[in-house]
């Protein structure tokens, strides 16, 4: 094993709603509720669809597949861990199936970043515990 | 008229010296002296309050998660009505709305809404330091630079629907830099062009440094009571005509459409319908001005243009001094004061205005005012209308 530097960005903290979200992208997965009453997806997880109410739903596989529906280049970083990355892409993707979610866009061009383009799930294991899914572009 | 209208009696915001309260001051002390002053400003007494609203964004070990009752004990006060509501910047806006409905009811007579912030002295503002629980731990670890990623996300979005240019979201900051050179309270008052706010530092893009809102330290305080009460008091008073808020998400992901400012459109429906009256009425206004793209979402959510419409409707310095359209009177959290929570200063500056007291910034017949604060990631919002009773 090579020594890795030590990843001293914030770590999400999984709690007894969000654990399999995080567990699925150790394993490779992008896992998102999918209610079983209203047929409907969403994100983040929480007791109750937030469409019916219902609290009926399961976890799913995504595609991993979505568009860029809006980026931000962060040319100051959020606080002093992102400080060296910068410049780098926060984006909202609009998942194939419906949700949004907050990622990163990674790239060696940013200026290829675009709104509706299309992007794909890539997980970036930054901790022996957390895969952070990121996207790349298509 | 209703007898019980709620009236805004007294005002007053913390002097401030380049962003900073002089010799430092802690936040309750802020917020004590503020509360006096706003008193004598109203010509009522301490023994007078029995209402006390505070929003506080001191935040937990220190006892923001208890402000109206931290304050209370800091005051020697035994309120009747208490109210901690804090959505971020419309707080006071809110605040204002719910006193208005508890001066209604009786719930009490006299209502003190204070703020304080030393976020500048303090060092405490960093776009980092989010929380990694609760949704924002599907926001934090990503590094969206905070708050200023989730504004530059939705002014992306607004240039990609509506053709929206980084040189009309720098008019804004423009204006309100023109508005800033007429009040000498306002931290920034160095002349500033379109080119100069495309010339600063890129901080999350499309949004430069000068489209962003000062860091600075304030404090403010507001009195309101009755009309009836109203009319034997030292200062001119001012009418609660209406208001409105709303809330639709924390998270910027969950914001139900990022280039369309949901909340706004239904707090100032609100606060249209309350007061009978509709945009075209306004003769000043004070919209919260966190970022630039923040006043072109209120502007069409509150039906000031058509939606996709405000980047042409701030072209050409209308909202500046001399302009059409008066906004943003005292410089704005873009050039005035910033202190984390602005919403307290857009209610006093609509306030002097209504009174007549804005010296060479003062609106021609200023008789009509609206408020529209903006809170979180485009979080929340409030709108409150204004009239001299």
């Amino acid at each position: 094993m090579y020594d890795k530097p030590k990843y001293d960005k914030p770590l999400p903290m999984p709690d007894l709603e969000t654990q399999p979200f995080w567990g699925g992208a150790k394993a490779g997965k992008l896992l998102l509720p999918k209610c079983l009453d209203c047929g409907q997806y969403h994100f983040f997880p929480r007791a109750l669809c937030p469409y019916c109410r219902s609290e009926n739903w399961t976890w799913v596989a995504a595609s991993g597949d979505g568009v860029i529906h809006s980026y931000t280049i962060a040319h100051r970083g959020a606080g002093p861990a992102f400080k060296d990355d910068a410049p780098y892409a926060v984006a909202i993707i609009e998942l194939a199936e419906g949700p949004k979610m907050m990622s990163n866009i990674i790239t060696d061009d940013l200026g290829r970043i675009a709104v509706d383009g299309a992007v794909r799930v890539a997980f970036d294991p930054v901790t022996e515990d957390i895969t952070l899914p990121k996207f790349t572009l298509v | 008229m209703p007898q019980n209208r709620a009236c805004i009696v007294g005002i007053v915001d913390t002097p401030l010296e380049n962003g900073r309260v002089p010799g430092g001051a802690t936040v309750m002390q802020i917020q004590a002296r503020a509360a006096r002053d706003a008193l004598a400003d109203a010509g009522l007494e301490w023994k007078d309050v029995d209402g006390l609203l505070v929003a506080g964004s001191w935040g937990l070990p220190r006892p923001g998660g208890m402000s109206a009752l931290a304050m209370a004990e800091y005051l020697n006060l035994q309120p009747r009505y208490l109210d901690n509501t804090n959505a971020g910047g419309p707080s006071f806006e809110m605040h204002v709305g719910h006193a208005a409905m508890a001066l209604a009811a009786g719930a009490c007579d006299v209502a003190l809404i204070l703020y304080g912030s030393d976020q500048r002295s303090g060092g405490g503002r960093s776009l980092g330091g989010r929380p990694n629980w609760f949704d924002l731990q599907f926001e934090t670890p990503w590094g969206m630079p905070a708050p200023v990623g989730a504004y530059a996300l939705a002014a992306r979005r607004h240039m990609h629907e509506f053709g929206t240019t980084a040189e009309q979201l720098a008019e804004v900051a423009v204006a309100a830099r023109q508005w800033a050179r007429l009040n000498p309270d306002a931290m920034m008052r160095e002349p500033m062009s379109v080119a100069d706010v495309l010339a600063s530092p890129m901080i999350a893009g499309p949004l430069h440094l000068f489209d962003c809102c000062l860091v600075t330290d304030g404090g403010g305080a507001i009195v309101m009571t009755t009309a009836e009460r109203a009319r034997d008091l030292a200062k001119r008073p001012i009418a609660i005509r209406g208001f409105g808020e709303c809330a639709t998400h924390l998270s910027i992901p969950e914001m139900p459409e990022l280039a369309r400012l949901t909340c706004a459109e239904r707090s100032g429906a609100e606060a249209y319908r309350k007061a009978g009256l509709g945009p075209g009425d306004i003769d000043v206004v004070e919209i919260y001005d966190s970022f630039s793209i923040t006043v072109l979402l209120s502007l069409e959510a509150l039906g000031f243009c058509a939606p996709g419409e405000a980047g042409s409707f701030v072209a050409g310095q209308r909202t500046a001094p001399g302009g059409d359209f008066p906004m943003n009177t005292n410089g704005g959290g873009l050039s005035y004061a910033h202190p984390g929570m602005y919403g307290i200063f857009l209610l006093i500056e609509a306030v002097r205005q209504l009174c007549g007291e804005c010296g060479e910034r003062q609106v021609a017949h200023a008789e009509l005012a609206l408020v529209h604060g903006t809170g979180g990631t485009l979080s929340s919002g409030a709108t409150v209308i204004l009239s001299r009773e």
